[in-house]
């Protein structure tokens, strides 16, 4: 069915929320033009792990907030692009409109100890992250078997048949050091 | 329940952790009627998954509270801590029963010292039961730290564990709850024995404040929650009981007692201060493999030196070099090796060297790059009892943000000289350790995000013979509140520079005596003198004088 480019063309909270995720574990463009992912590495960052659907999560708590923290992140950035005297960008939110090293710059002023707002922006920045490292909307075994790209990356091991995980060999089974001197046969400290 | 009936209990127990179950059994066992409120869900094994959605029993089971400075992190569920724990099971050290902290006289009471509560550990260990740890049970990780620790020349043990190593797999889901019932958790031992006896456990009943009721008893005020999203209250009601002991986790203890501050009257000073997260600290490395396999001569037999963080079940050994009496006080730790999942156990994990940011960005992506090569090492220090609960929250002890797991507390925490020295000279010493011939590179986690973190609250409701600084007496009862007892980690008075969970259990089952007597005093039947959860009686036999006297 053909879609219109209307329909196709991202909204601000998209724009701005990918590239917020965009800046704590950065992926590489999606396609030519792509203006939320800035594109500083190569394959898949925390958008493409699907930090939206987590930040969307009912679960998380995040979603109700979303409005407003899109909002709230995009007065910072212009706040940041004023003073830094960037030109504005009437195509994309402010905050996407950013070079990545200036959303790096915004992100560390919000996160860093002592912002009235660093709980918000942390907490934002954690869902995001975990997106990454821990795919925490999908089912593990599906995020795995789908080349989740953080869990891929980390080389996260894979179940066996059942889902469960199980690691019959596990140790090198030999004294590897000396023990303290003061061990009793319980194990613990004297 | 029907309106206008009163329910009644001789004992009302709040929390399923190591502090309520223990009393829960020992209680019912000697004839007691006894009540448990959880605030969590009651899981069984099945039901602890392998997965890090949320929503699943890694959220289910578990509690992440951010304050000023320290967040802290615990179970929430039935059985408590012991259901998320990774059950490693060492003693004190002597020195710690004379810690005197900064307020210059020794903290714990005079009748508690590593000689006297010996014969509490044997129990505990007889019940739960405890492990002896081995070189061939010790994982790929924890054999890298030992290693790493020889060549440096220092000394590195297996760590006891309340982990069956013949049912273990070594899949190091045990924080989300044990699926194949290897770890020793409660919910196998203690919590079944007290459901024989009679007892009966209310999960998802979250105890809001206590009162007093005219003839010397109390009431104790619950909501309940949803199963799913705990923001939700269901409703609520009362118990009226005769003997109240808190055991909601030194996290949520004393904002129930801050809570019930306004109809009790004045709590002791040290309800909600001298709160210690045990002195929590942790590294990360990222090791070199063909240093691992060089340096160090590890060899998996397929020719991977190492490649191993996944595998295995949280820690399992631990150098305790500076665990020496001799040692200044707030210079001593443990330095124990450590998994933790994705999510919680890497975001904090800073990229060593880097120019930007350090917990996010580009480099943090090729950090997790080398995930399979990281080794986490777990420093537990003496820290200075410096964390202060604020008001309390509307209900339980947090402002819950999502529908399980994180929330936001009242604890604020701002480290002393002191804690922070501990702190340098462990990150220095796990440094040398680990980047002595170029074996690995290594960083401490950033304390910039979410304050310090603690896995092992502590302290925040604690024993003691001085008024002035301690909330009980040596029997764990509430300074001025008769009939009120904690007997959770917030009783312990200060950081154990190991992991907490045997103390606390000793600890608990140290006060049951004294527990019973203040039944007794209140008409109700009951003994004390019930064998382990097992049936094995050797524990019993070395506790019985002091139990013995504690009656009286
Ligand atoms: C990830 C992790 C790993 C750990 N590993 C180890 C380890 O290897 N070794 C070790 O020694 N220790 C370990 N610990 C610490 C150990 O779990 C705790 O020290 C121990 O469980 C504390 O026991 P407790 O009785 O004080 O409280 P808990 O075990 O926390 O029990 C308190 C209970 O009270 C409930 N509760 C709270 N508020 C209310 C309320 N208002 N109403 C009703 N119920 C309420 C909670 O849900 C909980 O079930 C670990 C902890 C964590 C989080």
């Amino acid at each position: 069915m053909e879609e219109s480019s209307v329909e196709r063309a991202p909204d601000v909270r998209t724009l701005t929320l990918e590239a917020f995720a965009d800046t704590v574990i950065p992926g590489e463009k999606r396609w030519p033009g792509d203006r939320a992912i800035a594109g500083v590495s190569t394959g898949g960052g925390s958008v493409q792990a699907g930090a939206l659907a987590v930040l969307e999560m009912p679960e998380g708590g995040m979603a109700p907030a979303l409005d407003d923290v899109v909002a709230a992140l995009n007065i910072h950035a212009e706040h940041h692009r004023d003073r830094v005297g960037l030109p504005t960008d009437e195509e994309v939110p402010p905050f996407t409109a950013l070079p990545w090293a200036d959303r790096t710059a915004v992100l560390n002023v919000l996160t860093a100890v002592g912002h009235p707002e660093k709980e918000l922006w942390t907490g934002l920045a954690l869902f995001c992250y975990m997106a990454f490292d821990t795919g925490a909307h999908l089912p593990t075994t599906e995020a795995l078997a789908e080349g989740h790209p953080g869990l891929t990356l980390m080389r996260f091991e894979t179940p066996d048949a059942d889902g469960l995980w199980r690691f019959p060999d596990y140790s090198y089974r030999r004294p590897l050091s000396k023990l303290h001197p003061d061990t009793l046969e319980n194990g613990s400290l004297k | 329940m029907t309106a206008g009936s009163v329910e009644s209990t001789d004992v009302l127990i709040i929390g399923s952790g190591f502090g309520g179950s223990i009393p829960a059994y020992h209680l019912a066992a000697g004839g007691a009627r006894v009540l448990v409120l959880e605030r969590g869900p009651w899981l069984a094994a099945e039901e602890f998954d392998h997965d890090l959605r949320l929503g699943t029993s890694s959220t289910r089971v578990f509690e992440f509270v951010v304050g000023q400075g320290m967040s802290v992190l615990s179970g929430n569920c039935v059985g408590g801590g012991s259901v998320v724990y990774f059950a490693a099971m060492p003693r004190a050290p002597r020195f710690v029963f004379d810690r005197q902290g900064s307020i210059g006289h020794r903290l714990w009471p005079a009748a508690i010292t590593r000689d006297a509560l010996e014969p509490w550990y044997e129990r505990v260990e007889e019940a739960l039961p405890i492990s002896q740890a081995s070189w061939d049970t010790t994982t790929y990780a924890g054999g890298l730290w030992a290693a790493a620790c020889d060549h440096a020349g220092r000394t590195c043990n297996p760590v006891p564990a309340a982990v069956d190593s013949d049912l273990c797999t070594n899949c190091n889901w045990m924080m989300s709850g044990c699926r194949f019932d290897a770890k020793r958790s409660l919910l196998l031992n203690y919590l079944p024995a007290a459901l024989e006896h009679g007892a009966e456990i209310r999960p998802l009943h979250e105890v809001q404040r206590i009162t007093r009721l005219a003839d010397g008893g109390y009431r104790v005020h619950y909501n309940t929650v949803d199963e799913v999203d705990y923001r939700v209250v269901t409703g609520g009601g009362t118990v009226d009981a005769k003997v109240v002991i808190v055991a909601a986790g030194a996290g949520a203890t004393p904002v129930i007692l801050q809570r019930s501050e306004p109809a009790l009257g004045t709590m002791p000073h040290a309800v909600g201060r001298y709160f210690s997260g045990n002195g929590e600290r942790l590294n990360t490395a990222v090791i070199d493999e063909d240093k691992a396999r060089d340096l160090l001569g590890l060899d998996r037999g397929d020719g991977r030196a190492y490649q191993a963080y996944q595998i295995g079940r949280g820690p399992t050994v631990a150098s305790w070099d500076r665990l020496d009496g001799s040692r200044p006080e707030f210079e001593r730790y443990s330095l124990e090796q450590l998994y933790f999942p994705p999510g919680l156990g890497t975001v904090l994990a800073q990229v060593p060297g880097a120019d930007g940011p350090s917990w996010f960005g580009p480099g943090k992506k090729e950090l997790l790059r080398d995930w399979k090569s990281w080794l986490t090492i777990f420093t537990m220090s003496e820290d200075d009892n410096e964390g202060v609960f604020g008001a309390p929250p509307p209900t339980g002890n947090a402002n819950r943000f999502s529908q399980q797991m994180f929330g936001f507390g009242t604890i604020s925490y701002e480290p002393t000289d002191n804690t922070l020295r501990g702190w340098e000279k462990s990150d220095a010493d796990v440094r040398e350790i680990l980047e002595k011939d170029g074996l690995a590179e290594v960083l401490p986690w950033t304390n910039d995000v979410i304050g310090a973190y603690t896995v092992h609250p502590l302290a925040s409701c604690r024993i003691g013979d001085d008024p002035a600084t301690s909330a009980l007496d040596d029997r764990h009862e509430l300074r001025g509140h008769p009939g009120i007892f904690v007997t959770d980690g917030s009783a312990v008075p200060a950081g154990l520079t190991v992991n907490p969970a045997f103390t606390i259990a000793a600890l608990a089952e140290r006060a049951v005596p004294g527990i019973v007597a203040a039944l007794r005093e209140r008409g109700v039947q009951v003994v004390y003198g019930a064998p382990s959860p097992s049936g094995a009686a050797g524990g019993r036999r070395a506790t019985r004088e002091f139990a013995r006297a504690a009656a009286r």
